[in-house]
């Protein structure tokens, strides 16, 4: 039997991790933005049927970037997860941080224990009501947890996108300003100009009664943008 | 239980809860979900189905954009009043809404899975069942209900879905055994239901207006109250009446408690000059 050959613990995970940055920057890019009465979620995907963005609960929304099954298998989880636990407890108790931290458990252990690593980056939002102030959190591929104010951006060139909104960001803008900068920043690192009917838009609105979260579709968008 | 487990992949939240949590769901004991307690299955075999008797009185009657919804508000405990405000008629998704008899505990849990379950299909679909697709899942929760019914624990619904594909309001009633029917017009469930159903039958006809629709459906509540002892009719006193709701294209509405009100005053007036 041949001797298996060693590798220190240091090099293996520095190889998981480039392969899984590898894998999640050859996507599109992915923002989620808090606005007036919301969160705006702005995705660059071309398919009209192959979501990135879902609803996950009353005001908590899901979306990913990196390997679309993936993702898939972890969308469904959560969702079994949300609803397993609305139903056990109350829709109340059903939380942001809660769904984030099994995310966070998750992919830390595939990260760490498998030989292959998840190739996705997670953003697990809630809105927030009554007062209570929206969630953003970021989870990476080596379940790492972020807790993001205002926008995070995941997939793709996602520095780039980040400094793009960095200076140009405002707190409580209208939801068309938020959907123009979105735009914006997505056509900035693209360096092309993207059809409303290439993206994928949603929002989580603060006024909708019950399930808040809401597709907009390319001709809402024009509308919006004016 | 596992947050991210890869051995069950269909899109059914009650399918789900039955693998892993068996003891959530309304039937459910521990790890042998469909065991009848304290009885082996040989026990029941030739036995008669116990009497359904719950009091009770739910209805629906189509009209012409939609399907009035409607049930009383008493339960019962023998010959005792156990609640007088109960509410028997859900709302299940933006265009359907069951109604229920039977024992009031699993029937309440069984229309809170039912809601879970149209919503979390929808979710991990992308698109929302069919009308025809939900009123079979209902089949099937009752179905799974059945081990319950020889315990006496019976869950009657009535399902009323507007199917968006055909633009109708439709209207469906089950047995005890999950069997399926459609109602093409009226349908009363409980132990007014015969009650209720002979009083719709003398004024109902197609293509009912709203306000019609509605005024028939509180009158045969009102009736089987009047016939049953296990069905409350409106309580001037107290403020209790019958609750009921519109099934339509546009989606789900409430009738509110002032419009049934007036409607039962005015019902109660021309009765009084009638003699």
């Amino acid at each position: 039997m041949a001797m298996p050959y060693y590798v220190s613990p240091e090099q293996m995970m520095q190889d998981k991790a480039e392969y899984a940055k590898k894998g999640i920057a050859k996507g599109r890019s992915l923002i989620a933005m808090e606005y007036q009465d919301g969160v705006l979620l702005v995705a660059d995907n071309p398919s009209a049927s192959l979501y990135k963005i879902s609803e996950v609960y009353d005001s908590i929304a899901l979306s990913g970037a990196g390997k679309y099954s993936e993702f898939e298998n972890l969308r469904k989880a959560g969702i079994r997860h949300a609803d397993l636990k609305g139903f056990m407890y109350s829709r109340e108790d059903v939380t942001a941080r809660s769904l984030a931290n099994a995310y966070s458990q998750t992919l830390g252990t595939v990260f760490s224990q498998e030989l292959k690593p998840m190739e996705v980056e997670i953003l697990v939002v809630q809105v927030g009501n009554n007062g209570t102030s929206n969630e953003i959190y970021r989870i990476s591929f080596d379940g790492s947890i972020f807790d993001e104010r205002g926008y995070a951006v995941i997939g793709g060139r996602a520095e780039a996108v980040q400094i793009f909104l960095k200076e140009r960001y405002k707190q409580m803008s209208p939801l068309k300003e938020a959907l123009s900068l979105c735009l914006a920043a997505l056509e900035n690192v693209t360096n092309q100009k993207l059809p409303l009917e290439g993206l994928e838009v949603a929002v989580l609105a603060r006024d909708r009664a019950g399930r808040k979260f809401r597709r907009v579709p390319a001709a809402e968008a024009r509308q919006i943008l004016g | 239980m596992p947050f991210f487990s890869d051995d069950y992949h269909g899109s059914s939240f009650f399918d789900y809860l039955a693998r892993h949590r068996p003891d959530l769901t309304p039937f459910g004991r521990g790890s042998h979900p469909s065991a009848p307690l304290g009885s082996s299955p040989e026990e029941h075999r030739g036995a008669a189905v116990p009497p359904v008797a719950h009091g009770t009185t739910v209805l629906a009657i189509k009209y012409r954009g939609g399907v009035v919804i409607a049930g009383d508000r008493r339960a019962t405990e023998g010959f005792q009043i156990a609640d007088r405000r109960i509410e028997k008629v859900f709302k299940i998704d933006e265009h359907s809404a069951m109604a229920i008899a039977g024992a009031a505990g699993p029937c309440i849990e069984m229309a809170r899975l039912f809601q879970t379950e149209l919503e979390h299909y929808e979710k991990l679909e992308g698109i929302p069942l069919s009308c025809e697709g939900k009123a079979n899942k209902l089949g099937q929760m009752v179905k799974a209900n059945l081990p319950m019914v020889f315990q006496g624990l019976v869950v009657l619904p009535i399902y009323v879905g507007y199917d968006l594909k055909r633009n109708e309001g439709r209207i469906f009633k089950y047995d005890v055994t999950g069997g399926r029917y459609e109602e093409s017009d009226y349908h009363a469930i409980g132990s007014g239901g015969k009650d209720a159903r002979n009083a719709m039958r003398e004024h109902f006809r197609k293509d009912l207006s709203e306000a019609d629709a509605l005024n028939i459906a509180l009158r045969a509540l009102y009736t089987a109250a009047d016939e049953d002892v296990g069905t409350g009719g409106p309580d001037f006193v107290r403020g209790i009446y019958p609750t009921a709701k519109l099934v339509a294209g546009a989606g789900i509405a409430d009738v509110e408690e002032a419009r049934v009100r007036s409607l039962y005053t005015a019902l109660l007036d021309t009765k009084k000059k009638e003699g």
